[in-house]
């Protein structure tokens, strides 16, 4: 610690003047590492420059505000910079130029609110909408993956109640290293993947059951880069009415801060307080993580909700990374106000907190509102009435500055127009297609023994023992649940039905292909929104919008950025192509460990909806007798599939998406699902046909033969193994009723579709070969039996 | 009296969270269903005005301690001589899962004694260990004594679902034998775990899901107005509300939870 950087002013509390103002680019860059303000030369440059025009240097508070409403966590600096493309141009903001790009030109018309506020805001029926916010919580489950992942789950309920709207659902979709992953391979800090993986899960379940929001939707997978970098998704979907989506905040209003006390938990990085105190082990080993506290955000939910339907808050926001700096300074930046706190009053769970501290502190389960004065009184006594801490810590002003008091002195003074301007960061892209070559093997003659091989494989086989310690029934109204049919069947999609006086239906499913991107990021992008939206399509859900969430490596290497660039790319045709506009995402990069970068993985969430739950179809078998179709075309695209990896192979067919073509589908069979001709309706994904066909028969308890020389196939493809396996996107199996065949087939008329099957009585699974010869010849009970043995039912 | 004269009180805590379902279960029945928090229920003297109190799902105060047992504790602290009187009275006290938790860890279930100063049995963490959302069979037990249940033969096989942690049911080892005796002399037992075709699961995992002693998943009171039950009847009240509606076409109207919220009014018509 560079002590004659810093002076500790005279008063009762710690603060601390930082000299910038004296500072060279050296001390500069030492200031922003001793006060773990991750800010770079340039940043730093533009802060001193700042201070140099005030004519004075900045406090601790000051600087950290600053540091903490910069960051790529909460500004998005990446996302929002210039970059350099291989092609020698320019993308000012990849935001912009892509994501909102593609729902601005879509222009759909039950878009509310998209990418401004704390999540993103779609019509739903008559009077309500819904609110959806998906979230990453990696780096801290890294550390500690039971706070870390609770939090995370805690973190995206307040987005959702930060827009109003009461949570009716979560989602988790999480990436983990291999199980038996070999101990002794594992770096030093890096926590084996079993015990994060049993700490995420059991954190995800315990916030989700606590609070009472049901957990529907969501998926696990496995990825060696995931060892290092586990990846831990939450969404969240809400539900309001239009006319209670109130943002009407003004100056004079009241600051409300509101819920949980605030402590030391949750201050990120090396600090300057602990950097003092470097003989005191106990404040520097302190748990940089976050406290779960469900049941605090339980009531907490309540009385937000009484508030509003009371009419009485003018704004709100949560408390979430930044802490309180972020939520006041975005609240003052987006009504155009200044805003003046008495930090004092921040209600503490123990004394000793420096003012910065408490100013960026994260601790769970706190909400910002602003309100009227007039309604304060009224307010406080919802607060009170449930039990909950709710304290007025300052007011909105008119002039545009940040001014914080503490005890009487003022420890921050700060321009709010200058805080969220920060210098654009400049970044340089490249990409190098990976060398990959495509494999060639001899073509088994028996299919059999690698079927139930994919089928018991970590990212195919039944996460149905994880799944059942999320309560996904609460609240009564999930229609369609993450295990349907007979014998638990992996569900498309989950169906909720938010409203006892309409039958409309919310409809929610996702999409990921790391594995694809280790090919290519742009197709792994296509494939992640195409499989959202056929999954979503499959239980009979349309009018889609879509939730983008980007975990990639460190972006200020070139590789990693570029490989983000294709897949925003991606983002932009397919999102459009579909029609499906974008309405929220979140990106999360830095995540490296010293076993390399995180393989890019981006996370689509669709949320559709179906105009009558009672319409909504699930994916097991139901009747002998049936006929199998499969809609869309097949083709020889197995790079990165489950087929190549059993082979210990990558490939490089990785699955295209041909947009026209399966938008085109995908309407076909939302008209077939509603005219009432579809009996089992399933995607195929991982594994392509084999595995989908046999989820379908095991899930149902039916038989099913099949003939693969049926298959709609592409003209290069010859071998039945590719045929079964091959992982092309836009494809579905239907189970059609003999009775339906011709309006089916009149109605599928124009996209590529053919009868490959029949569902039979018999508990047997067979299927015929491009020869006419058994390629697979298996008892269905076989088959579940494997789905089911990696992780238990 | 009459049905749209009915007052169901819904109690809730911090942390209680199936309480909006509940109270749709009893709106949809035709009474006059309210949730009140416990502070409401003492200022307002809410349990004089109610003919029926429901303590239903969640994790009343976190479940710290032991499920339900701050509650339980709170609840006869502060109402202990109205909850009396109401009980006295006649009038039903359902709980559904951590209602139920509470109900054990008050002493009023099972009851032997009347209104107990000490819980005679406990709702023990679930072997296998751990929280399990899944869909049971109930197989219906009583003989007549439960005002809950009356709409339900006997024999009867329920499908609803459950979702916890703690829902074990046991006795003191020592006393096991006596208590079961004394459930059935009582008619106190009314629902078990069984199969689809309604065999005892006999402690079988998953068909008993938490290692219930004597398969029980409810009990009521030697009177019969006091119920306990681990599954959740308000998540099994619609048709669609179930696992496997998509299977039969369409959904049918009602699920098999229905059937315990009509007997509760249909008692408290009958008798008030």
């Amino acid at each position: 610690m560079s002590r004659r950087l810093y002076v500790r002013r005279s008063l009762p509390f710690d603060l601390y003047e930082v000299k910038i103002l004296e500072a060279d680019n050296r001390d500069l860059l030492r200031i922003s590492e001793e006060m773990g303000l991750a800010l770079n030369l340039q940043e730093m440059r533009s802060v001193k420059e700042y201070f140099s025009k005030v004519g004075r240097n900045p406090t601790d508070v000051e600087l950290q505000t600053i540091g903490q409403t910069w960051s790529e966590h909460c500004y998005h600096k990446t996302f929002k910079g210039t970059i350099e493309t291989p092609e020698g141009k320019e993308v000012r903001s990849l935001l912009k130029t892509y994501i909102i790009k593609a729902t601005k030109e879509i222009n759909a018309p039950w878009c509310i609110s998209v990418f401004e506020d704390n999540a993103g805001i779609v019509h739903f029926d008559g009077d309500y909408a819904i609110a959806a916010k998906v979230e990453t919580h990696n780096h801290p489950s890294a550390i500690e993956p039971f706070g870390g992942a609770a939090t995370g789950v805690g973190g995206v309920i307040r987005d959702v109640l930060g827009v109003w709207a009461d949570p009716i659902a979560c989602t988790d979709v999480l990436g983990f290293g291999p199980l038996d992953y070999d101990q002794k391979r594992l770096p030093p800090g890096v926590k084996h993947p079993k015990y994060i993986f049993r700490g995420v899960v059991a954190g995800i379940g315990h916030y989700g059951n606590n609070m009472g929001i049901p957990t529907v939707n969501g998926s696990i997978y496995f990825d060696e880069s995931y060892t290092g970098n586990v990846v831990v998704y939450c969404g969240c979907v809400g539900i309001l009415p239009v006319e209670r989506y109130v943002k009407d905040a003004k100056p004079g209003d009241f600051i409300i801060l509101a819920g949980g006390r605030t402590g030391r938990d949750g201050i990120h990085g090396v600090t300057f307080a602990s950097l003092e105190l470097t003989e005191e082990s106990e404040t520097v080993s302190r748990p940089a993580v976050q406290i779960a506290n469900p049941i605090e955000e339980e009531k907490l939910k309540r009385a937000i909700i009484t508030v509003r339907d009371m009419g009485l808050g003018t704004s709100i926001t949560d408390l979430g990374g930044g802490g309180l700096s972020s939520a006041v300074g975005e609240t003052a930046h987006k009504f155009g106000c200044g805003a003046y706190l008495e930090l004092e009053r921040v209600p503490l769970k123990y004394l000793g907190i420096a003012p910065w501290e408490i100013y960026i502190s994260e601790s769970q389960e706190r909400m910002l509102l602003t309100v009227r004065e007039r309604d304060l009184e009224k307010v406080l006594e919802v607060f009170r009435d449930e039990e909950v801490e709710a304290t007025p810590i300052g007011r909105l002003t008119v002039d545009g500055r940040l001014r914080i008091k503490y005890q009487g002195y003022m420890v921050a003074d700060l321009d709010v127009g200058f805080l969220f301007s920060p210098p654009q960061v400049r970044r340089a892209a490249e990409w190098v297609r990976p060398q990959l070559t495509e494999p060639r093997f001899p073509e088994p003659q028996d299919l059999t023994g690698d079927l139930l091989k994919i089928l018991a494989s970590p990212n195919v086989a039944s996460k149905e023992r994880v799944v059942r310690t999320y309560d996904h029934e609460v609240k009564g109204n999930t229609v369609l649940k993450p295990f349907c049919g007979k014998y638990d069947g992996p569900s498309d999609a989950a169906v909720l039905k938010p409203l006892d006086t309409s039958w409309r239906g919310l409809v929610i499913s996702c999409g990921m292909n790391p594995r694809y991107g280790k090919i290519d990021p742009y197709w792994m992008a296509a494939s992640a929104i195409d499989e959202a939206i056929r999954n979503n399509t499959a239980v009979g859900g349309r009018r889609i919008s879509l939730l983008d969430n980007f975990v990639w490596g460190n972006p200020e290497k070139p590789d990693r950025l570029g490989s983000l660039l294709r897949a925003c790319r991606a983002c932009y045709k397919f999102a459009k192509g579909f029609g499906a506009p974008f309405i929220s995402g979140k990106d999360s990069l830095y995540n490296e460990s010293p076993l390399g970068p995180v393989t890019p993985t981006l996370l689509i969430t669709a949320i559709g909806v179906i105009p009558d739950v009672r319409r909504t179809v699930s994916m097991d078998l139901k009747e002998p007798g049936s006929l199998l179709y499969l809609v869309g075309r097949t083709y020889p695209e197995l790079g990165g599939s489950e087929y190549y990896k059993l082979r210990g192979l990558i490939g490089r067919s990785v699955p295209k998406v041909r947009v026209e073509e399966a938008a085109k589908t995908m309407k076909a069979v939302i008209r077939a699902i509603d005219s009432g001709y579809v009996k089992a309706c399933h995607d195929l994904s991982e594994g392509g046909l084999g595995v989908a066909a046999a989820e379908m028969a095991f899930s149902g308890g039916l038989g099913l033969e099949i003939n693969l020389s049926r298959v709609k196939v592409s003209s290069e493809l010859s071998r039945s193994d590719y045929v079964l396996f091959s992982e092309s996107n836009s494809r579905f199996l239907i189970e059609v009723p003999e009775r339906f065949r011709d309006e089916f087939e009149a109605l599928m008329e124009g996209s590529p579709f053919s009868l490959i099957g029949r569902v039979r009585a018999e508990d047997w699974f067979s299927i015929y070969g491009l020869d006419g010869s058994r390629v697979v010849d298996v008892s269905v009970r076989e088959l579940r039996a494997a789905w089911k043995s990696t992780f238990g039912g | 009296m009459k049905k749209e004269d009915v007052r169901v009180c819904i109690l809730r805590v911090g942390g209680t969270n199936c309480d909006v379902e509940t109270k749709r279960a009893f709106t949809e029945l035709g009474v006059r269903a309210k949730v009140y928090h416990i502070n409401q229920v003492l200022k307002q003297r809410v349990l004089q005005n109610s003919e029926a109190l429901v303590i239903p799902g969640g994790f009343s105060y976190g479940d710290y301690v032991r499920a339900g047992a701050i509650l339980a504790k709170g609840l006869l602290a502060k109402l202990g001589k109205d909850l009396e009187r109401f009980i006295d009275e006649g009038k039903p006290v359902l709980g559904i899962c951590n209602g139920f938790q509470v109900l054990v860890e008050a002493g009023l279930l099972p009851g032997f004694n009347g209104m107990g100063s000490h819980p005679e049995a406990a709702l023990a963490t679930n072997i296998p260990v751990g929280y399990r959302c899944r869909w049971v069979y109930l197989r219906h037990e009583n003989r007549g004594n439960c005002v809950f249940t009356s709409k339900v033969s006997r024999g009867a096989v329920l499908k609803i679902p459950i979702a916890h942690a703690e829902g074990r049911f046991i006795f003191p080892r020592d006393k096991e034998r006596r208590y079961l005796e004394k459930l059935y002399e009582n008619d106190q037992l009314v629902f078990r775990y069984c199969d689809e075709d309604g065999e005892y699961a006999e402690g079988r995992y998953p068909i008993n899901p938490n290692g219930s002693f004597h398969d029980i998943a409810g009990i009521c009171s030697p009177t019969g107005t006091i119920f306990g039950l681990m599954p959740h009847p308000e998540r099994a009240y619609y048709g669609w509300q179930l696992p496997d509606w998509t299977r039969m076409g369409s959904p049918p109207t009602y699920g098999d939870g229905r059937l315990i919220f009509e007997s509760m009014v249909d008692y408290v018509v009958k008798s008030f």
